[in-house]
């Protein structure tokens, strides 16, 4: 049943008709608008005045419901930020394991409320330290983890009991969540105690994130061992934390990114299912990942339709019951491309607005990047500066006070029914692919290089945009201003690299070598045998096994990836 | 020996192991629209693959996108292996990404023609490249 009775719509109708002559056509006939047309940042049309019109057709109780109730529009828990806030969760990680462990205790003193681990490209990409691609970025963007010694060194004097632990890992995270629990077993932390999440999402590495190691279909056969195993041995990680952040900074439009990660989501479901795991019991432990862009309105609604298509898919599509594997729960990422170079300050500003938005999407934990994150990773100020925007956002503003605060606009109700309807346009035609089902349409959608050309064009499409000065970005096309803002830089300590050369290989000559070998060769032989390959991913990290052994064995077996180059 | 064509050639190559290729390949498509054309190798070039692409495809410019911050240790690789195939300072070559102000002028020195952080415009690319090109040899 619709929210208004279709008298009273009619007469909104008929009232806005009246308008639309008498008052609006005068104003216009003097006073032409702006723009001939207005949009969202992501190109969705926007019409000048939403009314019950609009909405006439939104069910409150189908749509919309109420939060912690299906379908979760509203948020996923019953009493939202007036329960808890959000967690304020700034991701870190740079030089050697020693150097990102001070800074997470620098974090934790200033206002934290959870770690999240940025590995460096190497480690993200399988490499060693000491290989020869690695060159120049050894801990460079992130910290270098080559084995389970440096993985002591990050956590140490962390109570991982108490604090929730991300890694941000895709195609090796079955070898950094095994040094992780490696680790939490050797200081005496059960791994049913353990609380985190291990991004793990395979498939978004072919158009998103772009740090692959393995091809498609073992990259994802990797991820779902690690989702098996964790259900069974680590029942309160999150096991995969499906990924539209970076499909967002790859250039893709917001509803692209609902769609794409909703897709990677469902082939992850698709799977457990292929287990014989049942979506109530490994469907509570998958979490999402979005970027927050700064069309304020777009990005809120954005939080909602997801949230809403998650719900339904798991519900009416794979048939849940237990409305945890329902739920929607997702990490938020102000977007590093929209931080430009010029007023390098502005860039704080911007990144209040989306951390607002995320707040008003229902976001459960965020990440504020720094302003300063055009020129190089944020310094100690811009980090501080990130966490003082959540904090404001989150007493200051007031809009935590009640939940889901926009709901009923007949504006933010519109974009969200927009955002899905437009998303699901890209699952019908990934189905289509895929022969009816979704994993098999994304393989289809990652082997053709369909994904990546859409989002390849709605990047260019954006940058157009801002060329063209359709769409305003300040200080870039416009109200520019040539006051210079000098920043205090991140300073890369080149000699980290060395230290991290000279700890790798210290391991590798004071280790068990025959142990060692022995573990790798029973990996290889478990990737032949199809086996699930955590437990032999476990045995090779005890032994002190390097990163990129361990990729190695897997890539032996499996072959690796190189990037198609579409553009 | 060839004269001077119409159609300029790019070469664009991401070095490293640094997945960040939203730019570079917005670039591409703009270089296209521009009439260029476009040979873009993909992520993690080795340098050396990239000198020999360009002495065979016979480019009017190079461009090496980077977002990694290694910019200072892998560009003087690729500056090395031009100078290896015998053809330093005849392509452009043009470095793109998080560049910071402090290093753009020793990448110049050490022989990189155009520098362009993230932001820059895209057209300012395209001029650079029609305004500087040299005629091919």
């Amino acid at each position: 049943m619709g929210l208004f009775d279709e008298e009273a719509v009619k007469a909104v109708t008929e009232k806005r008709k009246d308008w639309e002559k008498n008052e609006l056509n005068n104003v216009l006939e003097r006073a032409p608008e702006r723009l001939d047309n207005f949009q969202t940042v992501s190109g969705i049309p926007i019409e000048r005045i939403y009314t019950p019109e609009h909405v006439k057709d939104l069910d409150y109780e189908t749509d919309l419901g109420f939060p912690g109730s299906y379908p979760y529009t509203r948020g996923v828990y019953p009493t939202m930020y007036r329960g808890r806030l959000w967690t304020r969760r700034q991701i870190a990680g740079f030089g050697t394991a020693r150097s990102t462990n001070e800074r997470y205790k620098f974090l934790m003193a200033h206002g934290q409320s959870g770690l999240s681990t940025d590995f460096d490209h190497p480690t993200l990409t399988g490499y060693d330290s000491d290989h020869i691609l690695a060159e120049g970025e050894v801990g460079r963007l992130g910290v270098a983890i080559d084995t389970l010694a440096d993985m002591e060194d990050l956590y140490d004097g962390i109570n991982l009991e108490k604090v929730s632990v991300s890694l941000t890992i895709n195609h090796p995270a079955i070898i950094l969540l095994s040094m992780f629990l490696a680790y939490a077993e050797s200081v005496g932390v059960p791994w049913e105690t353990l609380r985190g999440t291990v991004q793990n999402d395979a498939l978004k590495e072919f158009h998103g994130q772009k740090t692959f190691a393995l091809p498609p279909r073992p990259a994802y056969k990797v991820t779902m061992d690690l989702v098996e195993f964790c259900t069974r041995h680590v029942p309160g990680w999150n096991t995969i934390s499906i990924s539209g952040y970076h499909t967002r900074e790859a250039g893709s439009d917001a509803a692209q990114e609902v769609a794409f990660t909703i897709a990677q989501g469902m082939s992850y479901v698709e799977g457990g299912l292929a287990r014989g795991l049942t979506i109530d019991e490994f469907g509570p432990r998958l979490s999402f990942f979005f970027g927050c862009h700064n069309d304020f309105f777009e990005e809120a609604s954005k939080f909602r339709a997801a949230r809403r298509m998650w719900a339904r898919i798991t519900k009416e599509r794979y048939g849940a019951t237990n409305p945890q594997a329902m739920l929607m729960r997702f990490h938020t990422q102000t977007l590093g491309s929209t931080l430009v170079r010029q007023n390098p300050k502005n860039n704080i500003v911007r990144g209040a607005i989306q951390a607002m938005a995320g707040a008003l999407g229902g976001t459960q934990s965020l990440h504020v990047s720094g302003y300063d994150e055009a020129y190089d990773i944020p310094s100690e100020d811009a980090m501080r500066m990130s966490l003082s925007t959540q904090l404001i956002v989150a007493t200051e503003s007031g809009v935590t006070n009640t939940i889901d605060p926009l709901a009923g606009s007949y504006f933010v109700e519109t974009m969200t029914n927009e955002i899905e309807e437009r998303a699901w346009a890209y699952l019908h035609k990934l189905e289509d692919m895929g022969g009816g089902n979704i994993l098999d349409g994304m393989f289809a959608g990652i082997e053709s290089g369909y994904i990546e050309s859409e989002i390849s064009r709605a990047a260019y499409t954006y940058q157009r945009r801002i060329e063209s000065n359709e769409y305003t970005v300040v200080g870039v096309n416009d109200f520019i201003s040539e006051d210079s803002q000098p920043l205090e830089l991140y300073e890369h300590d080149e000699k980290e690299e060395q230290r991290q050369l000279d700890r790798l290989e210290h391991v590798k000559v004071t280790r068990n070598a025959d142990m060692t070998n022995r573990a790798l060769d029973e990996l290889q032989k478990a990737a032949k045998a199809d086996d699930n390959l955590v437990p032999p991913v476990l045995a090779a990290v005890r032994a002190y096994a390097t990163e990129g052994e361990i990729m190695a064995a897997l890539q032996s077996v499996y072959g690796e990836h190189t990037d198609p180059a579409i553009f | 020996m060839t004269t001077m064509q119409d159609t300029a050639r790019i070469l664009l190559a991401k070095i490293g192991l640094d997945g960040h290729d939203r730019g570079v390949k917005v670039l591409a498509n703009a270089l296209r629209d521009a009439g260029m054309e476009v040979i873009y190798l993909g992520m993690r070039i080795p340098p050396e693959q990239i000198a020999v692409a360009a002495l065979e495809e016979n480019v009017d410019a190079i461009g090496i996108s980077l977002l990694s911050g290694a910019h200072m240790r892998l560009i003087p690789k690729v500056v090395k292996a031009l100078e290896d195939q015998g053809i330093l300072g005849q392509p452009l070559l043009l470095v793109g990404g998080t560049i910071p102000d402090d290093d753009i002028e020793p990448l110049k020195k050490i022989g990189v023609d155009g520098i362009f952080p993230v932001g820059s415009p895209l057209q300012a690319i395209v001029d650079f490249i029609k305004e500087n090109r040299r005629s091919r040899s």
